[in-house]
């Protein structure tokens, strides 16, 4: 266990949450490698966006722990600390600032100081401009980059999300549900994106589109019920009687 | 001294033969010729004489006689009082003459008959044929503790039946007692545990001044224990006091409130005009008791539920209107509701004052809602019990209204998810409207109760609209139940700190514990959870 | 530094910057210099009233820098202006000394009048300038890092917040209104004589004070564009967007709140500062929470988000009321709850707002 810790950019073990009663995780225990790339499936309400928020610290747990890059305890932090540690995440629901451009967008989630006081007498480097140029080439949006956030379609919103996302550049990605409401070319494109992210960042993917999640290649861990209910390749988790029982169908 | 005691021997001698035999009519012209000379000495022996008799007559003849009002007619010895409007009355009959008497002359005073005629004043109400008239003479004497008043006091409490009445005569001849020097010890022992079981804040006085200096160590030791007794039961009072004006407090913070419960808690709505929906219930209240005053004064006592629907109706469709016009364009903008209807309120205040003046209306009390109900020091005023068990009604109708029919039904689908509600073929628009007049009218209502309790002026429902959104913040936004438990403690929480911190800054301390309160728990206390009120 | 605060200016910008430049010296000019049967004179009950119209306009800039920029509709600035009225009012008290009706050289009339034989510990040193001038800062200041800390700290936000806000103003002005918080209860502080030895009712007196006001205004706008220009301004308007999404950035998001709202708050002081030698009298109905939501109002009118629409918003709403006022009294507050109604349904974005969005012009906000 402890070389499973220290060897882990995310450590989750034992992990309870209820809502009024209602179990949304429960017993909830795995290990993210560094530079990993994960993806997680299961059916509607089985804990996944729960336990992304427990890991960014939108939610205490009950009970559990949860350790991040082998030593920070994330049960005890707020919001933006943890974020500060090295993990970005992208929401369900595409979340961008409505008032802001494309580029100012960016801009905001780059990597850099965050307190108020640098925000105050800071302005953008050369080196913020390049990498926010860069970013615009991946995600694409280089033509949109004066629009404001909120007037983009809903896969552009996801894009935009992602290029935030990696001008956070953290060490661990969250991304819940990225290719809904893309085209299928653009989810094979997020399919690459991820795969060669990886690596460098440990990827956490939350995805209920399986030719994705057999695109991405990793080991998929399916959540049922707020616990693991079967990890491993793809082919032996889409095997896994139970798990076709619970979420694939036959 | 000694004519007084005279005088009180033979109101006492009276007495006696008051129960012994009660005097027949025809004594009743003697014993009333007796005030019919010029002689002070008679007078005032004749004053003690009509004290005794126990005639019904006696005491109108004696305040008659106090007042200089008496005459006697020299001829036949007969007494005539003048009433107030300057007309005669045979003092023997109690009726008008049948011809206006002549050659009256009046019945003359002098210190000594006004000495005799307050002590056969008091002594003889102590004997009233009206039992509120008896306990006030005993209060009085209470009051005064004139050590002459024992001797009627022991015949008085031989002779009375009715337990209440005796009680007070009782207590009475303790306060004379307790203070009383000469009297037997055991007899001011047992005064001061009479006092005691009284148990106000005058027998705690009149205990306090018992000392060294004027009693016994036996005695001053029962009175120090009977007051401790005293102070515990009169904590206890005030205990009970401060709980029953915050529970009233409590009720009209209810009242302001429960109408915003459903457009702010349920809607979502910051519905600033809250406060004006009230003022124009109360205003409703007074062109009613208008109506009724010039046209059906008959009608007086139901004019607050006449009042109560129409209450409703006019704020309901005033709300309806401004929801209409206003504010089903600024959905999903709560803050830029918050400013239209705050114009709103403006508007409608000055809308009152142009039509009904800038000062305070008179809206008057039906009989039911008058008088207090006193338990024993425990003091109830009708008003508020009524406002109080109005508040409750009101509050638990509209829960009804919420859960049980399907308006309800459908305006909790529509608060809870609009899309989901429209797609299922509600029609949203009208649900909206609805609950908003419905919320509207209900504050409406409240309007009429607070018209009871409050000055009706235009400036109604500014006092009450900052109070209201915190009962509603407070109790948890969304949650009736809250709002109802919100205003309790809301209430009860004022009229504890009040007696300590003073009523402005009790209310400053009330705030300063909402806000850190709502810091603390942003979404009140019963708060929705859930993911529809992170977003 | 200089450059810190005209970074990325724009036409409005430096228009309204050399507009108030031109009137602080203009119409201090016209008062002073111009004979008074000239038309081109401007009497000096004009020059007070103007002078109050932009101190106004200081606590509008200050609202719009919280409202406008991050989405924190303040019900309660009209307290952080009400104190730096009132620490202004208690130097002005002060200077009063043996003038009083009870000249009394220490205690002020009202403690007099109510028998006090000290002077309360609050009204220590009040009788220097330079401690009353930290004061008009530091007080609201602190108030405001109170209460936001509290506040931002505990999440509240939107109208949660706003409620919160009025309250804190509700229960300043019951405290105010109290005697025994010696601060001249009912009366408030007013009969005010002199201010640095020049007599407050002096033309040349209010002609300055109008100039300072002007400066004070312009001075109030840069900083708050120097804010929302830089990278500090985007944060809040992150912030205002999707709050925890700007979170999940990184940003503690309520240190950004904290302090643009401490700044706001400053900023309201030092407008209530000015605004009572010009008016000559402060008391506890500065803390009405329907002035301060009038205020919002301004900033609603002008242009929430502008900075120069708030400004812009506060002199024409008080204009019309001083004029409304005069001609048919009974009428104001028909105008000015029309006002509020019309604004937000057909004038969302406030005058400035509607008028760049016409003419195509992007506002002077965060984005270029
Ligand atoms: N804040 C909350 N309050 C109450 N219940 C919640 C809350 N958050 C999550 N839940 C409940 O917890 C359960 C798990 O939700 P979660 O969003 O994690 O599911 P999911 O696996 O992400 O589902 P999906 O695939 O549909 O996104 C659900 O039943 C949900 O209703
Ligand atoms: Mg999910």
């Amino acid at each position: 266990m402890s070389a499973d810790l220290t060897d882990s950019i995310l450590y989750l073990d034992a992990v309870s949450v209820s809502f009024d009663g209602f179990r949304a995780l429960h017993d909830l225990s795995f290990v993210v490698g560094r530079g990993e790339l994960r993806a997680i499936i299961g059916p509607n309400g089985a804990g996944k966006t729960t336990m992304m928020d427990v890991v960014t610290g939108k939610t205490r747990p009950d009970k559990g722990i949860v350790i991040f890059d082998g030593s920070i305890d994330l049960t005890t932090r707020d919001e933006a600390s943890i974020a500060a540690f090295g993990i970005g995440r992208k929401f369900q629901k595409p979340t961008v600032f409505d008032g802001q451009t494309v580029e100012d967008s960016l801009l905001l989630a780059l990597e850099g100081p965050r307190s108020a006081f640098s925000a105050l007498f800071g302005w953008r480097s050369r080196v913020a401009v390049e990498q926010i140029i860069d970013k615009l080439a991946i995600i694409r949006l280089g033509d949109l980059r004066s629009k404001l956030a909120g007037s983009l379609s809903h896969g552009q919103k996801q894009w935009l999300e992602i290029g935030m996302l990696l001008a956070q550049n953290p060490k661990l990605l969250l991304v819940d549900e990225p290719v809904a409401g893309m085209t299928d070319a653009e989810t094979e494109e997020t399919a690459r994106l991820l795969t060669s992210i990886a690596g460098e960042h440990a990827v956490v993917v939350v995805e209920h589109d399986m030719s994705f999640v057999r695109a991405l290649g990793c080991k998929v861990t399916c959540l049922h019920e707020g616990s693991v209910l079967a990890e491993g390749t793809i082919d032996s988790v889409s095997a896994n009687e139970r798990v076709i029982d619970v979420y694939l169908g036959r | 001294m000694f004519r007084r005691f005279v005088i009180l021997f033979s109101v006492l001698i009276g007495l006696v033969a008051l129960a012994a035999a009660p005097i027949r009519a025809d004594d009743a012209s003697l014993v009333l010729k007796r005030l019919a000379t010029d002689n002070y000495g008679e007078i005032e022996a004749g004053v003690a004489a009509l004290a005794a008799s126990g005639l019904p007559v006696s005491e109108a003849v004696l305040t008659a006689l106090a007042d200089s009002r008496l005459s006697y007619r020299p001829s036949d010895k007969a007494l005539f009082i003048k009433d107030t409007s300057g007309g005669w009355i045979d003092a023997a009959t109690n009726a008008a003459p049948a011809e206006a008497p002549s050659g009256l002359k009046s019945v003359k005073l002098n210190n000594r008959v006004r000495r005799a005629l307050e002590a056969a004043l008091g002594s003889m109400t102590l004997m009233s044929p009206d039992p509120m008239k008896r306990i006030a003479a005993a209060e009085a004497v209470f009051k005064s503790r004139d050590a002459n008043t024992l001797a009627p006091l022991d015949v008085v409490i031989g002779k009375e039946a009715d337990p209440v009445v005796k009680r007070y005569f009782e207590e009475a001849r303790a306060a004379v007692l307790l203070l009383k020097t000469d009297a037997p010890e055991t007899d001011r022992v047992r005064a001061a545990e009479r006092l005691g079981e009284r148990g106000d804040q005058d027998s705690l006085a009149l205990l306090g001044s018992v000392t060294e200096a004027n009693a016994t160590a036996n005695i001053v030791s029962a009175a120090k224990l009977a007051a401790k007794g005293i102070e515990s039961r009169l904590a206890l009072l005030s205990t009970a006091q401060n709980a029953w004006y915050g529970l009233s407090l409590g009720s009209v913070l209810l009242l302001a409130a429960i109408g915003l419960a459903i457009t702010f808690g349920v809607m979502g709505i910051i519905n600033m005009a809250h406060g004006e929906m009230v003022m124009l219930g109360a205003y409703t209240t007074f062109v009613v008791q208008e109506i009724i005053r010039t046209k059906v004064p008959s009608l007086f006592d139901w004019s607050l539920p006449i009042a109560i629907p129409l209450a409703f109706c006019v704020s309901g469709l005033v709300g309806l209107l401004i929801e209409r016009v206003i504010i089903r364009h600024l959905y999903g903008r709560p803050l830029e509701t918050l400013l239209a209807t705050w114009g709103v309120s403006l508007v409608l205040q000055q809308a009152v004052r142009s039509v009904f003046g800038a000062n305070n209306r008179e809206v008057g009390a039906p009989s039911y809602m008058a008088g207090v109900w006193d338990l024993g020091g425990f003091q109830i005023t009708y008003g508020r019990l009524w406002i109080i068990v109005f508040s409750l009604v009101v509050f638990f109708a509209l829960l009804g209204v919420m859960k049980g029919t399907s308006l309800g039904l459908r305006m909790r689908a529509v608060i809870q998810n609009r899309r989901m509600a429209a797609a299922m073929g509600i029609r949203t628009p009208v649900v909206d409207a609805l609950t908003f007049a419905l919320g509207s009218g209900v504050a409406g209502i409240a309007g009429v109760a607070l018209s009871q309790i409050d000055n009706v002026s235009p400036n109604l429902g500014q006092s009450y609209i900052i109070d209201s959104f915190l009962v509603v913040v407070f109790g948890g936004v969304g949650n009736l139940w809250g709002t109802l438990l919100g205003a309790l403690s809301l209430g009860l929480a004022n009229k504890f700190l009040e007696p300590v911190a003073g009523a402005v800054l009790g209310k400053i301390i009330l705030l300063a514990v909402i806000i850190l309160f709502i810091q603390r728990r942003p979404r009140g206390l019963f708060a929705l959870k859930g993911r529809a009120v992170d977003s | 530094m200089i450059a810190f605060f005209f970074r990325k200016f724009d036409r409005m910008a430096t228009g309204f910057v050399i507009l108030l430049a031109a009137i602080a010296i203009l119409v201090p000019v016209l008062n002073l210099a111009v004979p008074e049967g000239s038309p081109f004179h401007i009497p000096t009950y004009l020059v007070s009233l103007w002078g109050k119209y932009l101190a106004f306009a200081l606590l509008a800039v200050a609202l719009d820098l919280v409202w406008g920029y991050c989405g924190i509709l303040s019900l309660g600035h009209g307290a952080f202006f009400a104190l730096g009225g009132y620490a202004m009012g208690m130097y002005l008290m002060r200077q009063i000394g043996t003038r009083g009706v009870y000249a009394d050289p220490v205690l002020p009339d009202f403690m007099v009048f109510l028998n006090w034989k000290e002077l309360p510990f609050t009204w220590y040193f009040f009788d220097h300038f330079a401690y009353a001038v930290v004061m008009v800062v530091l007080v609201p200041s602190v108030l405001a890092l109170v209460f936001g800390w509290f506040a931002f700290r505990s999440r509240v936000t939107g109208v949660y917040l706003s409620i919160i806000t009025q309250a804190l103003t509700y229960a300043l002005l019951l405290a105010f209104f109290r005697n025994d918080m010696g601060f001249g209860g009912n009366n408030g502080l007013t009969d005010f004589k002199d201010i640095l030895g020049l007599s407050v009712q002096a033309p040349t007196t209010r002609a300055a004070l109008f100039a300072l006001t002007a400066v004070f205004l312009a001075l109030g706008f840069l900083v708050a564009r120097a804010i929302v220009v830089s990278r500090f301004g985007q944060v809040l308007a992150a912030i205002r967007d999707a709050e925890s999404r700007t979170r999940f950035l990184g940003y503690r998001v309520e240190s950004y709140k904290l302090l643009v709202f401490v700044v706001s708050a400053a900023m309201a002081g030092i407008a209530g500062a000015l605004y009572v030698p010009q008016v000559g009298i402060i008391n506890p109905s500065e803390f009405a929470p329907s002035n301060s939501i009038e205020a919002v109002i301004w900033v609603a009118v002008g242009g929430r988000g502008t900075l120069v629409g708030a400004a812009l918003g506060a002199v024409l709403v008080n204009f019309a009321k001083t004029w409304l006022t005069g001609m048919l009294p009974e009428f104001w507050l028909y105008g000015l709850g029309a006002l509020f109604i019309l604004v937000t349904l057909f004038l969302p974005k406030g005058i400035i707002g509607a008028l760049t969005s016409r003419f195509g012009r992007p506002g002077d906000g965060g984005a270029q």
